[in-house]
């Protein structure tokens, strides 16, 4: 090894010693517990298909994330369209709406949503107000209330990479569209949509995953009713105590993460999304 | 390409709408914490401060807020000088090995929080480091690096590596470059990634609802006991704060990167 990639390394070693003890090994420790307690085996896991609450709560994870991700998919391919043919003003303000709540502690807008969607909310003071309602709805502590909460969280993590990959949709590409006869309708359909599918797909993917695993919005606009799959590990390790099974769903969550990770670096090459590049 | 597929007025409209359904709920926050009455609610009467007053003249809360600047400050300090060094050493490397290296230091952003909090929560309880300073401390420096890690990188892919080696050949030592070469052209990525990690351990709640408990109170733990227990008024006037120093970091982040823009 050279004296300067020796260098390199050693200014590399801190960071990558810190990641890999406090990180990875801990990490480890997790999937080993799940086969090791309360008894050595696959015990833990044959309650993947066994058990009734764990897969409910799976079950409500999963249609939770699919629309919380389908509904921050169109909202944020138009905001994406919108901001990638706005004039330079429209566009910096529009982005500072999207960087703002981005910035925001996760509780904070937890809270916001609170103010806003309990039964003596905010809104439902307004509505009934207004004369539109009698009783008050019920917004939060179920799965509506959740979506939301979810969808306002993913907004700007999924408008960002989809912004990115419109812009780079050569223009020249629609305005030959154009100039071949195609009206505006049938260019987006055929030529825009389909160049910014895989910006679709990609941001799509990490919404979903970002989706899968989140604790603090669904905890808080779940109360306990709507439990999610990170809500379900907690309980079992700080209230029943139950490691082995706690540990076997984290590790399941691990493992869909890293395959969807996998099928997302396929598609698109992940520095990009991660700005790393 | 501005002029192909200019949105329509309903297309644009509808986008707007998208951004106040993200903007307005938080900025809601103010109006409620300036109310005049003992409950979460609009003012009604007249505007209020005494819920401010409730916040800077109770211990708990200044007691939570110094815990969390301590814990962010520290924490960052050491994210910053441990990532901003591995991006440097990764980017001279110019190799397979350094994109292997940068690409490990990312994990960490899409593990699920919750599931390295239960791995580090059993590694705490063996080195007796459950709520303390160093245990926190720790776990968020490493969970800041992949930010700085990114923030640096991003930097260095801009400066020209033959300033590096012109340095080297004029007779500058290593550590000579890197502090007079380098260091003040990324300078805009390090302060980024700085402001990333700190507000990542600012504001993190997970990993601390397993490791801490009663002596290491930090003010999301604070804010999440709150909204459990006693939804007051004092609690949006702590959002309020929050989301005003959300905003300034957000200003300031967007100013470094306009002049290593411009």
């Amino acid at each position: 090894m050279t004296a300067d990639r020796r260098t390199s390394w050693i200014m590399i070693a801190p960071a990558l010693v810190l990641v890999a003890v406090l990180f990875f090994a801990p990490l480890a420790r997790v999937l080993v517990i799940s086969v090791t307690e309360p008894s050595f085996g696959l015990g833990n896991y044959a309650m993947l298909f066994t058990s009734a609450s764990i897969q409910r709560t799976l079950l409500t994870t999963l249609r939770i994330c699919v629309f919380t991700t389908a509904i921050t998919l169109v909202l944020a391919y138009l905001v994406a369209y919108v901001l990638t043919h706005a004039r330079p003003a429209a566009q910096r303000l529009m982005l500072l709406g999207v960087l703002l709540p981005l910035w925001m502690s996760v509780l904070v807008r937890a809270f916001a949503w609170v103010t806003l969607l309990r039964r003596e909310g905010l809104f439902n003071k307004a509505l009934e107000a207004l004369g539109l309602i009698d009783h008050p709805l019920s917004l939060m502590w179920n799965e509506t209330g959740v979506t939301i909460g979810m969808v306002h969280y993913m907004l700007p993590l999924g408008i960002l990479p989809l912004w990115a990959a419109m812009r780079d949709i050569d223009g020249r590409v629609l305005a030959a569209a154009r100039g071949l006869g195609a009206g505006p309708v049938r260019t987006f359909l055929r030529v825009f949509l389909p160049l910014s599918l895989p910006g679709v797909i990609g941001s799509g993917l990490l919404v979903f995953i970002f989706s899968l695993g989140f604790f603090i919005t669904p905890a808080i606009l779940g109360g306990g009713k709507t439990i999610m799959v990170a809500e379900y590990i907690d309980t079992q390790i700080q209230e029943s105590l139950r490691w082995g099974v706690g540990t076997m769903i984290a590790s399941t969550l691990i493992a869909a993460i890293f395959l969807l990770m996998f099928v997302l670096g396929r598609i698109v090459d992940l520095r990009t999304l991660f700005g790393a590049k | 390409m501005e002029r192909t597929l200019q949105p329509g007025r309903l297309t644009r409209s509808l986008g707007w709408t998208v951004i106040c359904f993200l903007v307005l709920p938080i900025l809601v926050i103010f109006p409620v914490s300036v109310t005049d009455r003992r409950f979460l609610s609009m003012p009604q009467h007249g505007i209020s401060f005494e819920h401010y007053a409730n916040l800077f003249t109770s211990p708990e809360w200044l007691g939570s807020i110094g815990q969390s600047l301590v814990i962010g400050i520290v924490s960052a300090a050491i994210a910053v000088t441990a990532g901003t060094l591995c991006a440097i050493g990764c980017w001279r490397l110019s190799s397979r090995a350094g994109e292997i290296v940068r690409a490990v230091m990312l994990v960490p952003i899409v593990v699920p929080t919750i599931v390295y909090a239960i791995g580090i929560y059993r590694f705490w309880v063996d080195l007796r480091l459950l709520d303390t300073y160093t245990g926190v401390i720790l776990v968020h420096s490493v969970t800041g690096i992949p930010y700085v890690v990114i923030t640096v990188s991003t930097a260095l892919a801009g400066f020209d590596a033959r300033l590096e080696q012109a340095a080297r050949s004029l007779g500058a030592s290593v550590p000579q470059t890197l502090w007079r070469v380098l260091l003040p052209s990324i300078l805009p990525g390090v302060v980024s990634g700085a402001i990333f990690a700190f507000i990542q351990s600012w504001d993190e709640l997970v990993i601390v609802l397993f490791i801490a408990s009663r002596a290491i109170f930090t003010l999301p733990r604070r804010i999440w006991d709150g909204i459990n227990e006693h939804l007051d008024p004092t609690m949006a006037a702590v959002a309020a704060i929050l989301i005003l120093l959300s905003a300034l970091l957000l200003v300031l982040d967007l100013a470094i990167r306009r002049r290593r823009e411009g």
